[in-house]
Parts: C-alpha cells; structure tokens; sequence
C-alpha cells in the first residue's frame, strides 16, 4: 500500500525530525493530500517539489498548523515533531510556531523598523529587556547575512530595504525566536538571480543548526541546496529519495519526466 | 479586393457603429453625469459664498424723494422689474426699526426722484433694534453739549470706546462676579439640602451645619449687594455719554455711546476703510455673541458648541465602532447571525435621524440621564442636571447615528490587510490577540480615520436629532469654561446647523437675518472642511507610515 510505509532516504544519521504518517487534507470536499507519509532529517534540507497544485506548500503549511486558518479544511493521519503529536487536543499551537518558524513566499516585513521587524518574534512571547533584544537583533541578522547592511539604519523603516534584503529579513526575523524547523515556501521566487544567490548561501549556512524544509519551483535550486528532495504530483508523494539521486537516477518516470522538463 | 486603412474608418455611416462599439456613448453618459453633479455642487457653494461674503461689506446710503413729499434714507438693496400690472419697485434697507416698525421699504421705482448719497449720512450699527440711519447732530455728555457739527463726529470716536468699557467691565461684573456668588450660594444651599435629604425622616439636621451655611449665605448675599452696586454705576457711568442724532424725516433720536457698536459714513469712506470695516465685522462675527434674538453679532457661541459636540461624538463613536467592527470581522463565528447584524447595521444607517433624536430623548435624557439625577444630584431635584437636554446627550445621540459609518469603514479595511502580514506575525508565535493589536490594527488605521472623517461630516451638519436632545437658541454659558468642573456636559449648547434654522426661519426679522444665513452656512460648511482636513492629513501621515515600499 503505497504512502503507509514511511518513504526514506537511505542514510540517514540523526532520527527523523519530522514523522509523517497517513497524512489526508481536504480542502471542503476537495482533497489536496493522499495518504503522504515521509520523514524528514534533522540538520538537513529537505525540498519539496513538483508541479503547481501538488500540495507541497499545503503540505509545509501543515508542519506548523497554518491550516488552520484557512476555513474548512480537514486533516487526517499524524505528524509528529520530535516525536510529539502536532495534532494533539492539548498542544499549544503558539508553542509549535515558536518550534517551527516559516518565511514565505512573498517577503511579509512588518511596517516597523528592521530592529522591531527582528524583535517581534521575542516581544510577543514577553521578552522587553533592551539588552536581550538587542543581542537576538544582531545575532540574527547576522545569522541572516543582513548585519552589514543593515547595521547603520536598524531603527528605519524595514519597507526600505531590497526586495532580496527584505526576504533575509524575514529569515532573520525567524531565526530570532531559535524554532527547531524553518519552514520556507518558495523564498526566492520573487527575487533576481543574485539575491536568490544571497538566500541560498544563507540557507548553507542554516542547516548546521535548523532543520530546514523547502519549497521551490525551481529545480536548479533544490539540486544545489537540498539534501533530500520530495517530488509530488497531484497531492501524493511520488517519489522521496536524496537529491542526487533524483536529480541523477530518479526511480520513478514521473519524477524523470519532472525533473528532466518533460512535464510540469 | 478593397481593405480599409488602419488610420481612417471605411465610410462615415459606420461611425455611430463604431462609436458604440467602443462604448463612447457610456463614457460621454458617465462624464456628463459627473460634470452635472459638480455644477450643481458649484452653484451651491457659489451660491452660498457670493451670498455670505457680501454680508459684512459698507454700502452706500441714498437718500431719494417720494412723490407725496416724504423724504427715504437707506441702502438700496434689491430692484425688481416690472411685472404685468405690478410696476418695478426698488427695496430699501431704512433701518430704524424703533422708529418705523420695519427695517426694509419695496417703492415703486417711479415714485421716487432726486436720488442722491449724502456725505455726511451716518450708519450706526447698535446693540439693539438694528442699524440708525440719519445724521449726527451733536454729542452731549450728561445732557450738556460738547460737539456739534462736523466736531461731534470726531468727538463720538473719541468718547465712544471708554463707553464701551464701561459698559463691558459692567456686564463682565454681572456675569463673572455675580455668577459665581449665585453658584456659590446655589452650593451652600444644595448642601443644606443633601443634609436633609441624608439625614432619618423626622431627626433635626446638624445645628452646626446649618448656622455655617446660613452665614456663609448671608456673606455671600453682602458681596452681591456690593457687585450689584458697582456694576450699576458703571452702567449709569457708560451712559452718561449721548449722541444726538436725526433722521431724514426730521425726528430726533438720542443713543447712548454705549450701545454704538460702530458709527460709520459708507458714502465718504476709501476702499481701505471699506476693508478695514468689512474685517472688523466679520472678525466680531466669528468671536462675539449674538445679538437681537440671533439676527445680529456673532456666532461664536454657535461655532464652540458645533465643533465641541463633533469632537465628543467622535472621542465617542471611534472606539465603539472599531471595536464592534474587530469583533464581528476577527472574532465573531460568520454565520446568519453575522450576516443580519451586518444588514441591520447597514440598515442603521438609512432610519431618518429625528427617529435617532427620539430615541436620545427616551434613553439617555430621561432614562441615564433621569437615573443619573436619581443617584447623583439628588438634592437638585426636581430641578434635572442631567435629566434634561444637553451637549452630552447630543453627541452620543450623533454618535449613535453614525457608528454604522464607522463599523463598515473600519470592517473594510481590516480586510483590506494583507493576509501575508497577518501569517507573518502568527508563524513567529504571536497569539491572534496581539496579531490583531500589533499588526491589523495599525495597518487599518487609515481606513478607520477614513470612517471618522465620514462620520464627522454627517454628524457636524445634523441637525434634527439637536433639536430634541440639548440645542437651544442661545445658550447663555459655554459647555467648557473656567469654573470647575471645566467640562459642563449637562449644560444646552447653540449649534450652527440650528442656527441656520432659527435665524431663517424663526427670526422676527427675516429679510434682516437672510444674509446672515448664508455667513452662517458659509462658516459651517468652512468648520466641516477644516475639521476633515484635520483628520485627512492626520490619516495621510499614518499612511505614508505604513505604506509597502520597494520591489
């Protein structure tokens, strides 16, 4: 029965970060996700991809319940983070944002300064000590390659700053709260080629210490920054292996023909 | 085979076809729709302006001789032309309204010959029965004569002013002095009263109160004596001054300096002059108050209650409409209840605003207000102190009036937030409350302001709803002043929109009080525009605040 057995890439050092097990999504009577089960490595970058449609940003929107915002949408199966329940009646939804942070397609920055943009994440959850916040702020823009740009203007308007330089902030801004998991839709698509080189870079850097799930319609891009790739089609998993072998050597014909831009 | 030209239709018949086929006719349908309105909105305000602004301007007095003999003094005011049987009359503006019963004479043009403008033909402009118009005799002070002639003018200038202040520092001891004596032993009584009241049927109140209060009564009572024997000799002081003067038909006319609000001659006076006189008069409309049952003096009384009870009605409907909005958008389960509270909110909107009024009048006047006096002002009754019309009543009767406005412009343009703003600040851990409070909120701003903005003008032009609920045709103290509390929210305020009303409608005077409808209407519409333009650039700084930039 394909979809029960937790597809997984064959080395794998750590436990699987994220266990997926008989995931269903419908949106009202549509479905968007068949029976998708799949772990996804700590430390490592995952990509999702796969034609327009196929439930992989529905299926990263999963991973820190962003759902359920939208209205009648209904979820069956499990997803576990670090071996919890995400789904469970008792969690705490705000706990599992602060676990797993998202940065999305089109940069979202905060009409605040490009301090207050970065320290939102830590204000929220209570933090107001200057000198905490001002460490994180750094910290974080740093980690976010933003530091020596930005460093001079923290206090302006973050609506001023590039497109590219817009969307490392918003890397930035979920770095600050230090979740687990980073969940990015489609990062670069709206950006040019050398800021889409910036966030890649960025993202080489990430995953020595966040477990990083991606994205992307761009298959140059998760041939050279992913570790694992999970091509979908149609709201089912097709086919989830490392990358270079699905990039090289896919199993599946559908995947070939994918990859190799038959189709799609 | 024949192709037409790309630059040039192939005959001029298929021109109409064309042109429909490219919809010009709705675009010229649209456009003329359009240019309509905004020469009908011109033409009012053009209307008004042209009406208002000539209201303060000198003109010339003519004299003219009728044919039975009698002599006429006055501005000529309107002509009409002949009318079948009825012959072209000419409207004179006579004054003298003591004198003559009537302010305006219509003459039959024919009759009247010799028309001429005397030099020497004085206007005065007086504290009561309207304009004098003749001319200066002599100038006596206590009935002995001091100038005559041409002196008597330079001399009524010269005397007139100390009069004035004479008579001002007199009214000022009335109503400053010996108002708050009255309101300092209307408070020592209250308080013997609320003793009274307190205190077990039958069981005697405190001796100690009572002889404390009874001399403080009687201190009181010695200090309105003396104020009341000051600002009598000032007032028989500030009258000592005359002048004499005659009208055209010979009767002689004696007018306390005092009471000269200006003396002028139009006919021999420069442009400059003219100017100086016209800013003069409408410097003291918008700063004094009014005169002569509203027909002459200011409006300030008027200006203060309009733009203090908008202001209130705003404090009010602004935070009572945002919140309803957030939470019929955010919070409320959209369903069929949502629905038909927002239908019946639109309806809100659409009830005629005397039924507003009415409600106002039942609930917060009789039912707050009659249970505020109940609680509060017990020793008053049954004189009400809140139980009766007053500014506050009237703003929230406004700002009942216009929360709908509110709530659909404030409903809007919490929609109008981007949901990637709204998911930005969940996936970082932020609860829905402070996504709300940090990030929908300020985004909406503009759009609330937006709903103010709307909100202010209907409320500032209503007048029905006033009416019941706490406008009155002159209010003889402001809702704000110096003697504590500062804010007196139970007292009547006068508003422009009812000015409007009374002084073209229920004035004695009507031909007198028509151009100072206009003035009026000219200065709320002015107050109207001043206060969105407040509010505008106040929303615009907000909005190049939160604007999205680059990309």
């Amino acid at each position: 029965m394909p979809g029960r057995e937790a597809a997984r890439p064959a080395a794998t050092a750590l436990p699987p970060k994220i266990r997926v097990r008989g995931l269903d999504l419908f949106y009202g009577a549509k479905q968007a996700l068949h029976a998708v089960a799949l772990d996804i490595a700590e430390k490592k970058v995952t990509a999702f991809i796969g034609p327009s449609g196929c439930g992989k940003s529905t299926l990263l929107r999963c991973f820190n319940r962003m759902n359920d915002l939208v209205d009648g949408v209904r979820i069956r199966g499990e997803v576990l983070l670090g071996g919890q329940d995400i789904h469970a009646p008792n969690l705490d939804v705000i706990e599992l944002r602060k676990r797993v942070g998202m940065v999305f397609q089109k940069s979202n920055p905060f009409p605040k300064s490009i301090y207050e943009n970065v320290a939102y994440g830590l204000r929220v959850a209570g933090v107001s000590q200057k000198a905490a916040l001002d460490g994180v702020v750094e910290k974080s823009l740093r980690g976010a390659a933003l530091w020596d740009e930005v460093k001079d203007r923290l206090h302006e308007s973050a609506l001023g700053l590039s497109g590219g330089q817009q969307q490392r902030l918003c890397i930035a801004r979920a770095v600050a709260v230090e979740p687990d998991v980073i969940l990015m839709d489609e990062p670069c698509s709206a950006l040019d080629p050398i800021a889409t080189a910036k966030v890649e870079e960025l993202i080489h850097e990430l995953k020595k210490q966040f477990t990083i799930v991606i994205v992307t319609h761009n298959m140059q891009q998760a041939a050279r920054c992913s570790d694992q790739t999970a091509f979908f089609y149609l709201g089912k998993l097709i086919e989830y292996a490392e990358t270079r072998t699905i990039f090289m050597n896919p199993a599946n014909a559908q995947t070939e023909a994918y990859v190799s831009g038959r189709f799609g | 085979m024949h192709r037409p030209t790309l630059t040039q239709p192939t005959q001029s018949a298929s021109r109409i076809a064309q042109l429909f086929r490219r919809g010009d006719h709705w675009l010229w349908l649209c456009g003329g729709a359009l240019g309509l309105t905004v020469l009908l909105i011109t033409g009012l305000l053009l209307l008004v302006v042209a009406n208002g602004f000539t209201y303060f301007w000198p003109y010339k007095i003519t004299a003219v001789d009728r044919a039975d003999g009698t002599k006429l003094m006055g501005v000529v005011t309107a002509t009409q032309p002949a009318v079948k049987e009825t012959p072209a009359q000419t409207q004179l503006r006579v004054g003298n309204r003591e004198l003559n019963n009537f302010d305006f004479i219509w003459v039959p043009t024919v009759q009247l010959t010799n028309f001429h403008q005397p030099p020497d033909a004085v206007q005065i402009e007086r504290q009561e029965n309207g304009d004098f118009i003749g001319f200066l005799q002599r100038v006596e002070v206590k009935g002995q004569t001091v100038a005559s002639g041409d002196a008597a003018w330079t001399k009524l200038h010269e005397l007139q002013p100390g009069a004035r202040a004479l008579a001002a520092q007199a009214k000022a001891i009335q109503r400053d002095g010996i108002g708050a004596v009255n309101a300092r032993m209307q408070r020592a009584k209250l308080r013997l009263r609320s003793a009274q009241l307190k205190a077990p049927t039958g069981a005697a109140i405190d001796p100690l109160l009572k002889a404390s209060v009874e001399t403080e009564v009687a201190a009181l009572q010695s200090d309105y004596d003396k104020l009341r024997a000051v600002s009598g000799e000032l007032v028989a002081r500030s009258i000592e001054a005359q002048a004499v003067l005659r009208t055209i038909d010979g009767q002689e006319k004696t007018i306390p300096l005092a009471s000269i609000v200006r003396a002028f001659r139009p006919n021999t006076m420069s442009l400059v002059e003219k100017f100086g006189h016209y800013l003069s008069r409408a410097a003291d409309f918008v700063t004094g108050e009014p005169r002569e049952s509203n027909t002459e003096g200011g409006v300030f009384p008027a200006i203060f209650g309009t733009v203090m009870m908008t202001l209130i009605m705003s404090v009010v409907v602004t935070p009572f409409g945002v919140i309803a909005a957030f939470y019929l958008r955010e919070y409320a389960k959209q369903g069929l209840i949502v629905r038909l509270v927002r239908i019946a909110i639109n309806n809100l909107a659409g009830v005629p605003s005397i039924v507003f009024g009415v409600f106002g009048l039942g609930f917060f006047v009789y039912f707050v207000g009659g249970g505020i006096d109940q609680v509060f002002f017990p020793e008053r009754l049954p004189a009400p102190t809140f139980g009766t019309g007053g500014i506050l009543w009237a703003s929230l009767t406004l700002a009942l009036l216009t929360v709908p406005v509110v709530i659909v412009a404030t409903e809007e343009s919490i929609a109008a937030v981007p949901r990637g703003a709204r998911e930005g600040s969940l996936a970082l851990g932020a609860s829905k409350f402070q996504t709300i409070f940090n990030i929908v909120l300020p985004a909406s701003v503009p759009g609330i302001l937006t709903g103010v903005i709307l909100a202010m003008a209907r409320g500032a032009g209503e007048v029905a709803p006033l009416m019941i609920t706490g406008v009155v045709k002159l209010a003889p103290e402001l809702p704000l002043d110096g003697s504590y509390p500062f804010f007196h929210l139970d007292r009547k305020f006068m508003h422009l929109g009812f000015h409007i009303y009374d002084v073209g409608f229920q004035s004695p005077n009507i031909e007198a009080a028509k151009p100072m409808v206009f003035t009026t209407t000219l200065l709320l519409i002015s107050i109207v525009v001043f206060l969105n333009l407040f509010a505008i650039g106040l929303r615009d700084r907000i909005r190049r605040k939160y604007q999205t930039g680059a990309f």
